[in-house]
């Protein structure tokens, strides 16, 4: 109920989801770790400024819930009554956010700085979308396909014609004495099933 | 002796022949069998309750599908000729319904491809980690997601916008989408090489074709039985209710009479290729039963996946509340599973309802996600990509069911391109030195260039309009005409006598009674249902609007006047053809000249199929 009404212009409220990131390895929030958030948050800010000397006094927690959850402000090594505008904080925590995840094994999802946006990943954009080259494999082997069947079509009826101009002779010959692979068969031959043209040709 | 095996180039090529009964089988099979029995017969199941529609559904074979696959089978494999050839044998007055069964599968082939040309470009989409319609694309700040996509799902972003790109409605027809006729043009030279050498090819494709998807599906439905929610999915398969709802007995007969792909002419042509002494009467039991039995087979993994599916947006649905409630009281992370979310709700409600109510929970209902059906692609590329997507190793499965779509509509192809080109070789059509493949290529070029059409943006309101006004009632006219030729023109005695001559028995009683009364009974009354029942649902279509106010739901539109009257050219002009045919004989008959069928000039005195159908002639 406090959280919601709290009023801290400057202040920023943390949630962490242990269980969540974590399952049977997620380790105990305790003070421990608290203090550890705030090495991390004067870690950040020193980062960003560069110049001023943060220290983990500079960091106030509050509010903290089984949630877990908290309200942290900033404030200034040289006036501790002075509070770091939030928009500064801001710039801190995105400038280490993955750092800062790092450090306590979780990710964008799972230590949430509430108004703080996580970046969205960049896609990852291929040169050649891989659905092209999927593309590419299966045209090829049917292009190549088609080329290879039409070939050996042609080969098949150019290879009949000559065989038919060359041995048509030798061929009724050999049906008419009834002659198959070289045997002589016993019995006669039926003409009334032969192609009738070729004789006529005669 | 074979008979046609000495015919020469003089009395023209000896007609191709069936390397083994296998093929034949497996290529019947693999027609009768197609997509619809993966994405139409599950939804039917599920919307009437798999227990009520499955009685209406084995009726309405027995009574309706096994007689009109049996007369195809039998007309085909006696008269050896493809529809328009057969049907002129049987009557020259009736010849009109092969030119039907020729021009409606020619108007099948057009789109179904386009089918195949969408699982095509799902198929090598699957081949990427993470799977492209898993998450939303960024825009192009890189500040947020796509809004569309956001409003949407994912799933539904990457079929309406990024595979069909679709515009908002019917008058705007868009542009041509590349990748679309990429995909068109590979699935229309996957089909030409399949059919480059005629049934040799085909025969060998369907090795494979016609039997991958009973692996498929065995192989999803041991992993979709061990999925979460398969239980609940499967429930539907089993549920009985009275069968009072008249409309489940119209679709179960429309569902049987299309699932079999008669009326196509596929049929007629796969098994004039056959040798005269084969028992048709048992094949076209097989090939029946074989596709009901995948029906239902198909039924099982769908629904356990269907329900898998539905278990994970409920999971998903009371996380979402549960993260809501965590977060707004600060309780321990984890504390509230999905397991005691209900106690936690209510204890929470019960001390403090107004910030309870100021969350605005979700209703999470396990039925209603479980109620939500869909068919056609809306089964394939929304429901079931975002069933794969939760998936552990989605590409495997993402690949293995777009494969088996493949497959189930390739070997459909094959019958539909078939009912084209057989009766164009029969009428002779093709000159006689264009060589059989070049004629092949130049009607699937036609068929591309054609098919082009549903590449546009609008293009999936066309194939929605091809797929509701050709590819139903044109069927059913001419089926009920082709069994009234043979039962009543042709007439029974001399059917009988030519079953006789080819599966060495004559019909019994029952095949009778179905031919002469039950089947064209309920031919009759299935046609004049549907046609009432269309009649009465008013012509619109569900465009899909980003603009719309209730986007993401689709906006209703009607269809404007000048493709309502397509529709209605596209319902009449294959059936046409019946009456003209009919009145064309009439007319030459009465003023004397004889009708000279070109099929019968070349008297080979050594064939005697010129004797027997000279019978045919009334």
């Amino acid at each position: 109920m406090v959280s919601k009404t709290l009023n801290a212009p400057n202040g920023y409220k943390v949630r962490i989801s242990l269980k969540t990131a974590l399952g049977e390895d997620a380790y105990e929030w305790n003070q421990s770790e608290m203090f550890f958030f705030q090495a991390t948050m004067a870690f950040a800010m020193r980062r960003h400024f560069q110049m001023e000397t943060y220290n983990v006094d500079n960091i106030i927690l509050c509010v903290q819930t089984s949630r877990v959850s908290f309200w942290f402000v900033v404030t200034s090594p040289d006036n501790t009554t002075m509070l770091i505008p939030k928009a500064d904080v801001e710039k801190a925590v995105r400038m280490s956010r993955h750092r800062i995840n790092n450090a306590f094994l979780l990710s964008d999802r799972t230590l949430e700085f509430l108004g703080i946006y996580p970046t969205l990943a960049a896609p990852v954009n291929p040169d050649t979308p891989p659905w092209l080259i999927v593309f590419g494999v299966v045209i090829g082997a049917v292009c190549v396909g088609i080329i290879a069947l039409l070939i050996s079509s042609l080969l098949q009826k150019r290879r009949k014609e000559k065989g038919m101009t060359e041995d048509g002779q030798d061929e009724e010959d050999m049906q008419v004495k009834g002659v198959e692979n070289g045997i002589n068969l016993d019995g006669t031959y039926n003409r009334g099933f032969t192609d009738d043209d070729r004789f006529t040709k005669l | 002796m074979p008979e046609e095996g000495m015919e020469d180039s003089k009395g023209g090529e000896e007609r191709p022949k069936w390397n083994n009964k296998a093929e034949y089988l497996l290529t019947c099979i693999g027609f009768a069998v197609g997509v619809g029995n993966v994405w139409r017969f599950p939804y039917l199941c599920q919307i009437y309750g798999g227990g009520a529609f499955l009685i209406p559904y084995l009726i309405a074979l027995v009574f309706q599908g096994l007689p009109l696959l049996y007369l195809e089978l039998a007309i085909g494999q006696r008269l050896r000729m493809g529809s328009i050839g057969v049907w002129n044998s049987i009557s020259p007055y009736l010849g009109g319904v092969g030119v039907a069964s020729m021009v409606v599968s020619f108007c099948v082939s057009l789109f179904y491809n386009t089918i195949v040309a969408w699982v095509l470009w799902y198929l090598f989409n699957s081949f990427q980690e993470p799977l492209p319609w898993s998450q939303c694309p960024l825009n192009h700040n890189n500040t947020g997601y796509v809004e569309e996509c956001v409003e949407s799902t994912p799933v539904n972003y990457f079929w309406y916008r990024k595979t069909l790109n679709i515009t908002p409605n019917m008058e705007t027809s868009g542009s041509l989408q590349w990748w679309m006729v990429v995909s068109l043009a590979t699935a229309w030279s996957i089909v030409y090489i399949c059919f480059i050498r005629g049934i040799e090819t085909i025969g060998k494709a369907v090795y494979v074709t016609a039997t991958f998807p009973y692996l498929v599906l065995t192989i999803f439905l041991v992993r979709a039985l061990t999925l979460p929610g398969a239980y609940e999915g499967l429930i539907y398969l089993f549920t009985w209710e009275i069968l009072k709802n008249p409309q489940v007995w119209l679709d179960a007969a429309t569902q049987i009479f299309f699932s079999l792909s008669v009326a196509f002419g596929g049929l007629i042509s796969f098994s004039s290729y056959n040798n005269q002494k084969n028992n048709c009467e048992k094949d076209a039991v097989l090939v029946g039963v074989i596709n009901s039995a995948t029906s239902i087979y198909a039924s099982i993994p769908i629904f356990a996946i269907l329900g898998f599916k539905a278990h994970t947006n409920y999971v998903s649905c009371l996380n979402g509340n549960i993260l809501a409630l965590t977060n707004d009281f600060d309780i321990s992370d984890m504390n509230i599973t999905v397991e005691n979310y209900e106690q936690w709700f209510d204890s929470l409600n019960g001390t403090h309802p107004s910030r309870v109510s100021d969350l605005n929970l979700k209703t999470c209902d396990l039925q209603t996600f479980l109620d939500q059906s869909a068919s056609g692609t809306g089964l394939a590329f929304i429901v079931f990509t975002e069933a794969v997507i939760s998936m552990p190793g989605s590409q495997v499965w993402a690949v293995l069911f777009f494969i088996m779509l493949f497959s189930l509509g390739l070997s459909s192809m094959f019958g539909n391109l078939e009912g084209v080109l057989t009766p164009l070789h029969d009428l002779k059509l093709v000159p006689k030195w264009m060589p059989n493949e070049l004629f092949t290529a130049i009607i699937c070029l036609l068929l591309f260039l054609m098919a082009l059409i549903f590449c546009l943006g609008s293009g999936n309101y066309w194939l929605e309009i091809f797929n509701s006004y050709v590819g139903s009632v044109p069927f059913l006219i001419i089926a009920f005409f082709e069994i009234i030729a043979v039962a009543y023109i042709y007439g029974i005695g001399r059917f009988s006598d030519d079953l006789e001559f080819m599966t060495g028995h004559r019909p019994n009683i029952f095949w009778k009674v179905c031919w002469l009364v039950i089947s064209p009974l309920m031919l009759f009354v299935v046609l004049v249902a549907y046609v009432a029942v269309q009649a009465q649902t008013p012509p619109t279509y569900a465009a899909w609007n980003p603009d719309y106010v209730n986007f993401p739901d689709t906006e209703v539109l009607p269809y404007p006047d000048w493709v309502f009257a397509i529709c209605v050219l596209l319902s009449s002009v294959p059936v046409i053809s019946i009456p003209l045919v009919a009145i064309y004989r009439l007319i030459c008959c009465m003023s004397g000249r004889h009708s000279k069928d070109s099929l019968h000039n070349d008297p080979n005195p050594y064939a005697n199929e010129d004797y027997v159908v000279e019978r045919a002639r009334p």
